[in-house]
């Protein structure tokens, strides 16, 4: 259908000329104006406090009490329950986070600017490896740590940003890409080559010398520092997207832990979504499937762009979380990725399979006619609120989000 | 907890942390190991290993850019040889090159952008599915080949007509052969190339065609299939129509072979008509019908041998000398014919009625008759017809097919000859004669009829023909050079006289 | 390539995308022929109101 075809040309247009630059960071309730006292973004489609899994619970509590809104743990969920809190998506207010992927207002998020279209997202910094709020823990250390960002690392990283302009994120990603990152499970390239270019501007803005030490220890010791930056970064690039109609193009894709969600440029802000599945990887010594959550996060919205298990091939040694394929293989998932794509981008490009940008635009259309579902490389949290991260794996986007969107999508073009 | 934890730091080795988590894991697999993780030694996976259980005071020496192992065993002889184990797989050069790429694309779409340049898609999906296919192909300007059947006319007359339209060439529904500039698709034979281009809505009487033509010293241009329906009224020729205007332009061909069941008189009109335009010399080979008048270009021929003589400019008919000694059962002389080529079939049907003999099949040519009660008459069946290969694989590819009917003619208390192919060649079983040769050793066949077979092949095949031929004669098969031939003889084993 | 300028069948090298049954490209692969094998399956899982759907909005 021309109407189709013309629709998705403008929205791959819209998603390939986005321009993310790196520009503050700043308070989550000055970043969203509406995001006020006991409420609380999270991840993935709606979900209410019944309906959480363990750790999406586990996280909610910790972030009450570092928000002050709960004397301690027990208190939060007693809160939670009676309904206290009133819990939104990430993506209804421009904002994206990892796993659990809870934002409040006192957080320091990351913003970056799409300077093509002038439009902004947000994600809060990444807590590191380990036990982490993401993850659903929610000790004394994790705490600490939300406040040291919030208090020190947060204020520091936008002074620095601002000293320097921004920090283009399309040519750091394009390096990155040919430094064997996909921007999902591997992010060492990006967050050092991020390392490099902010040290000069942190140094100049730091507070003194051990509060520099630590923010750029902070950053050094954390491979995955650069994945909340490059969700930011998909959710800028993808906001515009949204909305195009007779567009079959996904505009994000994410998980709250119970439920898989889709969004579709062509039927604007509706959810389609399926029970969400279990991820398949590799398992931290001393844990295994067992011990696993559903799958969880915003954090989906990288492949939505075109990265992570969609740039597999550009980071051979992460094809190894699917078990059995090996790093040779990397390039298959790009290949395959690239059935229920549009296009390539010409400015992502993977070295390794003769310079191939990443499949981009996923198309609805495809992914239904060749039953190809999305891949997506995901941290595994373990079930139980409060131990963190167990491994690292893939997972498949449900079909049934999929056909559900494509019926509503042909409806929405008048076609039954 | 009596087990027993060891720990190796590897001072400055560096391994991705994927790499080690899949070698933690076959080492932790190992038999009596508890638990084994290699991991780079930071504080924080060091603390990971210290909760897992596996962390000693060796270990804890380890800094960022070093690998800890650590592994806890039953037994310190276990966890000695899981350490070594881990080791040995630590120092193991980087392990299989693989394949160049274990992914295939699933649609025509990435398959094209695989192959930008690709002419040609073969179908050999479901036949719910294959037009779809081909429409898909035809869009993206390539000409498809259809081997799939249970195709509906409507989806074949509507495919065509878009084809037609873009230019393209739909070879099927249906189409079991082809040979487009010497490479055989489907099932096709080793034929050299040549000047005889082919049109055919048969495969197996195309195969035999190239076949006879091949031994006879000639070539092959082109040869292309149109799907047996192709002349039916519905669809009206217009892959046949295609395929001799490619066949006139093409500077290759020199003379253009038609093959075909007889068609209804309008569309042969058509198609005759067509050939007469041409300033090549053609064939015509509707088997099975009556003389017809012919454009000035063009002459008839009644068999397929008599379509290849005809092309290689040779006299129409040549019997081939009858073999001393074919002899059939006193007072018998019912022909019983099991195919797996339907034209073949056909043309044995065609060659039995000239004889004034009548005939039955399930695929009955113009003057046989529908296979009824079993009269004691002449039988010629088509194994390949869809009530012998429901749910089962076509004969040329699973000769077991026809073991049961075989079983039975050999029993048949009239029979005097039963009459069998060979279809050999790219695609077909890998010996069908030696397949044979294995039933006709397990049967009682004293008395029995005599058996009368031909082999549709050429000394290129993969089976080879005359390898073939040698193991039907050991097994007692009288083998004639040509299916005609093979005919002609069963008619003079019992006392007929052809009269063409 | 431009699809209406595709030269006819008999034209241009024979280049096979094969949907089906593997024996026929593996021979042809045997012999020399450029052949890509698709990893075909029903489209829309074979789903026949989806498989309609789709045919009407293309893809």
């Amino acid at each position: 259908m021309k109407l189709i075809e013309d629709a998705d040309a403008e929205a791959l247009r819209r998603m390939l000329a986005g321009d993310p630059v790196l520009v503050d960071v700043i308070p989550a309730a000055e970043a969203i104006p509406e995001l006020g006292e006991g409420m609380i973004l999270h991840a993935g489609p709606p979900i209410g406090w019944e309906r959480m899994c363990g750790p999406m619970r586990g996280a909610v509590a910790g972030i009450a009490v570092a928000e002050g809104w709960a004397s301690d743990l027990g208190d939060a969920e007693r809160q939670a329950r009676a309904g206290a809190f009133a819990f939104h998506p990430n993506h209804h207010f421009g904002a994206v986070g990892p796993m659990t992927g809870l934002t409040t207002r006192g957080q320091p998020v990351m913003v970056v600017e799409n300077r093509a279209f002038g439009n902004r997202a947000f994600c809060t910094v990444n807590e590191g490896l380990g036990k982490v709020m993401r993850f659903g823990g929610n000790d004394a250390e994790v705490l600490e740590r939300l406040r040291w960002l919030r208090d020190d690392f947060g204020p520091a990283l936008g002074r620095a940003l601002r000293r320097m302009g921004g920090l283009p994120l399309k040519s750091l990603v394009a390096r990155g890409l040919t430094m064997g990152d996909e921007m999902h499970q591997r992010n060492v390239a990006c967050s050092g080559l991020t390392l490099r270019a902010l040290a000069p501007a942190l140094a100049e803005t730091a507070a003194g010398t051990a509060a520099l030490s630590r923010a750029l220890a902070f950053i050094a010791g954390n491979d995955q520092f650069f994945l909340n930056i490059a969700m930011a970064m998909g959710k800028a690039i993808t906001d515009p997207v949204r909305g195009i109609s007779g567009s079959s193009v996904v505009t994000a894709m994410s998980r709250n832990g119970t439920e898989f969600g889709i969004r579709v440029s062509g039927t604007g802000d509706t959810w389609f979504t399926a029970p969400v599945e279990m991820p398949e990887g590799l398992y931290f010594p001393g844990f295994t499937a067992a011990d696993a959550n559903p799958d969880m996060g915003d954090s989906a919205i990288v492949e939505t762009i075109g990265l992570g298990g969609f740039a597999m091939g550009a980071a051979p040694a992460v094809a190894g979380f699917v078990g059995a394929g090996a790093p040779s293989e990397a390039g298959s998932f790009t290949r395959r990725m690239g059935e229920i794509t549009l296009a390539r981008n010409p400015e992502w490009t993977i070295p390794a399979m003769d310079y191939l940008g990443v499949p981009t635009g996923i198309d609805i259309r495809r992914v239904v006619e060749t039953g190809i579902a999305p891949t997506i490389n995901t941290g595994i949290a373990h079930r139980k609120p409060g131990i963190g991260q167990v491994g690292a794996g893939v997972v498949r986007a449900p079909m049934a989000c999929f056909t559900q969107a494509l019926v509503a999508f042909a409806d929405s073009v008048g076609v039954s | 907890m009596s087990a027993v934890v060891l720990n190796e730091v590897r001072k400055g080795f560096y391994l991705d942390s994927v790499a080690l988590m899949r070698l933690s894991r076959s080492i932790a697999e190992m038999a009596e190991v508890e638990e084994a993780a290699l991991m780079m030694g930071t504080p924080a996976n060091r603390q990971i290993m210290a909760e897992a259980g596996l962390l000693v005071e060796a270990g804890c020496t380890a800094g960022g850019g070093d690998l800890v192992i650590g592994i806890r065993a039953a037994t310190a002889a276990v966890a000695e040889a899981a350490l070594a184990e881990a080791l040995a797989q630590l120092d193991r050069p980087a392990i299989r090159g693989g394949a160049v790429s274990a992914w295939r694309p699933r649609t025509l779409r990435s398959a094209l952008t695989e192959m930008p340049d690709a002419s040609l898609v073969l179908i050999s999906v479901p036949g719910d599915f294959a037009a779809a296919e081909a429409r898909k192909a035809i869009r993206r300007g390539l000409d498809a080949m259809i081997f799939s059947d249970n195709v509906s006319l409507a989806d074949e007359a509507a495919l065509k007509r878009e084809a037609q339209a873009l230019g393209r060439l739909v070879m099927g529904p249906d189409c079991g052969t082809a040979i487009i500039g010497g490479v055989p698709l489907a099932f096709a034979n080793a034929v050299p190339r040549g000047a005889i281009g082919i049109v055919g809505a048969s495969g197996t009487g195309m195969q035999e065609v190239s076949c006879l033509i091949a031994r006879g010293g000639g070539g092959i241009s082109h040869a292309i299939g149109v799907g047996g329906r192709d002349l039916k009224p519905e669809i009206g020729g217009i892959s046949t129509l295609m395929a001799i205007d490619a066949l006139d332009a093409d500077p290759a061909t020199r003379r253009i072979i038609l093959i075909s069941k007889p068609p209804q008189a309008e569309v042969a009109a058509v198609v005759l008509a067509r050939l007469g335009r041409s300033a090549k010399p053609a064939t015509v080979c509707f088997i099975g019908a009556r003389p017809m008048a012919m454009p000035a270009n063009a002459t008839q021929a009644f068999t397929l041998k008599g379509a290849a003589r005809a092309a290689l400019g040779l006299a129409p008919e040549a019997p081939a000398p009858i073999p001393v000694g074919l002899a059939v059962p006193a007072g018998r002389r019912r022909i019983l014919g099991l195919f797996a080529g339907g034209t073949l079939c056909a043309e044995a049907q065609v060659l039995l009625l000239q004889a004034g003999e009548p005939v039955r099949s399930n695929a009955p040519v113009p003057g046989a008759a529908r296979e009824g009660r079993a009269d004691g008459g002449h039988l010629l069946l088509d194994l390949g017809d869809d009530a012998f290969t429901r749910g089962r694989p076509h004969p040329m590819l699973d000769p077991s097919v026809r073991d049961t009917p075989l079983a039975e003619a050999l029993a048949d208390p009239q029979a005097a000859v039963v009459l069998l192919d060979m279809v050999i060649g790219y695609g077909a079983h890998a010996d069908p004669a030696g397949h044979l040769a294995r039933m006709l050793a397990a049967e009682p066949r004293s008395g029995g009829p005599a058996i009368i077979a031909s082999v549709t092949g050429t000394e290129g095949d993969p089976q080879g023909l005359s390898a073939q031929i040698a193991t039907l004669a050991e097994a007692g098969v009288t083998v004639a050079p040509t299916n005609a031939d093979a005919a002609g003889w069963a008619l003079r084993a019992i006392g007929a006289g052809t009269r063409r | 390539m431009s699809e209406e300028n595709r030269p006819s069948l008999l034209d241009r090298p024979v280049k096979v995308i094969n949907i089906g049954l593997e024996d026929f490209a593996r021979g042809l692969e045997a012999r020399g022929v450029e052949v890509i094998q698709l990893d075909w399956v029903p489209p829309a899982g074979g789903d026949p109101k989806l498989a309609d759907l789709l045919s009407k909005l293309g893809s």
